[in-house]
């Protein structure tokens, strides 16, 4: 396997892996977006009941 | 229920339960993440390294690995979202409601998907990024329609009324549905027909179709990875107040 070919693919590189880069961008975001948000609002709770407690 | 098996409605009733569905959630998820990755390195693998060249648009046409399962994907996502609108609509399920919600950032994920990789595809194949014909407008329709509900619900504080305009929104978008999917039949178009769903005698190779599939499959268990970690924030968001949310939070701060 010619790894220089591979990534040219027959002229067409910038086409296919723009396509490929910006599909697994998409599909990461979605996913990293939700976790984060959920740490997030979580340390916002638990912040909340260490005040009612205090 | 109906005439469902006592086991599957036992477990219906457990996921129908917040916390139940919270913690099935956690445990399910590294078997997703990892049927997910199997699929995914192989589905990649299989469709840029072992599947040969188009032989009219060389290796261009590499990115109907990610172009078509996307497609389907916006369109299946859609068909799920509107079920589950009209589940919650009916029977007022909590659960139904935050998987209909849920479902549309991933749908609109992959309506752009889809969009984005057509266009690079079609420049170098049609000579132009973008048609107005029926299939390329159908679906950003359908991304208007996922924005729409996104829009819609963040719009409206209390939730459960939220989930109902939502649902509303999504069942009468459904006419959208086989719009696009009979759009390259009915009107004349430069995109191409149907390849893979005509069962008879697809009109792809078995190379190019096995890859194809594969990722198809890996797409379905990234939205339900996506759609339940949107869907387990939602569900914690929705039930602040419960004990089992807060005895979480005590674990957390004690950790």
């Amino acid at each position: 396997m010619n790894w220089q070919a591979f990534f040219a693919m027959g002229g067409y590189a910038f086409y296919v892996w723009t396509a490929y880069g910006i599909t697994f961008l998409v599909l990461a975001l979605n996913v990293v977006i939700p976790m984060v948000q959920r740490r997030q609002f979580l340390r916002h709770l638990a912040m909340k009941q260490k005040r009612q407690r205090l | 229920m109906f005439l469902v098996p006592g086991f599957i409605e036992r477990f219906l009733h457990r996921m129908a339960s917040p916390p139940h569905f919270y913690a099935i959630t956690e445990r399910l998820m590294p078997w997703l993440w990892g049927i997910f990755s199997l699929l995914l390195l192989s589905g990649l693998y299989s469709g840029l390294f072992l599947a040969p060249p188009d032989y009219q648009q060389g290796e261009s046409y590499r990115i109907i690995f990610i172009h078509v399962p996307s497609a389907w994907m916006s369109l299946f996502i859609y068909s799920v979202m509107a079920m589950a609108g009209a589940i919650a609509l009916v029977w007022r399920i909590k659960l139904a409601e935050v998987v209909a919600i849920s479902s549309a950032p991933v749908g609109a994920g992959f309506t752009f998907i889809a969009l984005v990789t057509g266009s690079l595809w079609g420049k170098p194949m049609w000579g132009t990024w973008w048609v107005w014909d029926a299939r390329l407008t159908s679906e950003l329709i359908l991304l208007f329609l996922y924005l729409g509900v996104i829009g819609l619900y963040n719009a409206i504080d209390d939730k459960r009324s939220a989930s109902r305009a939502v649902a509303i929104l999504a069942l009468v978008g459904v006419v959208n549905i086989p719009i696009i999917h009979y759009s390259v039949e009915w009107w004349s178009t430069l995109h191409q027909g149907p390849t893979v769903t005509k069962l008879d005698k697809p009109s792809i190779h078995v190379s190019m179709l096995i890859p194809l599939l594969i990722m198809a499959v890996a797409f379905k268990f990234y939205y339900l990875i996506a759609m339940l970690q949107r869907a387990k924030t939602e569900v914690l968001v929705r039930e602040q107040n419960a004990q089992w949310v807060k005895s979480m939070t005590e674990q957390e701060l004690a950790s």
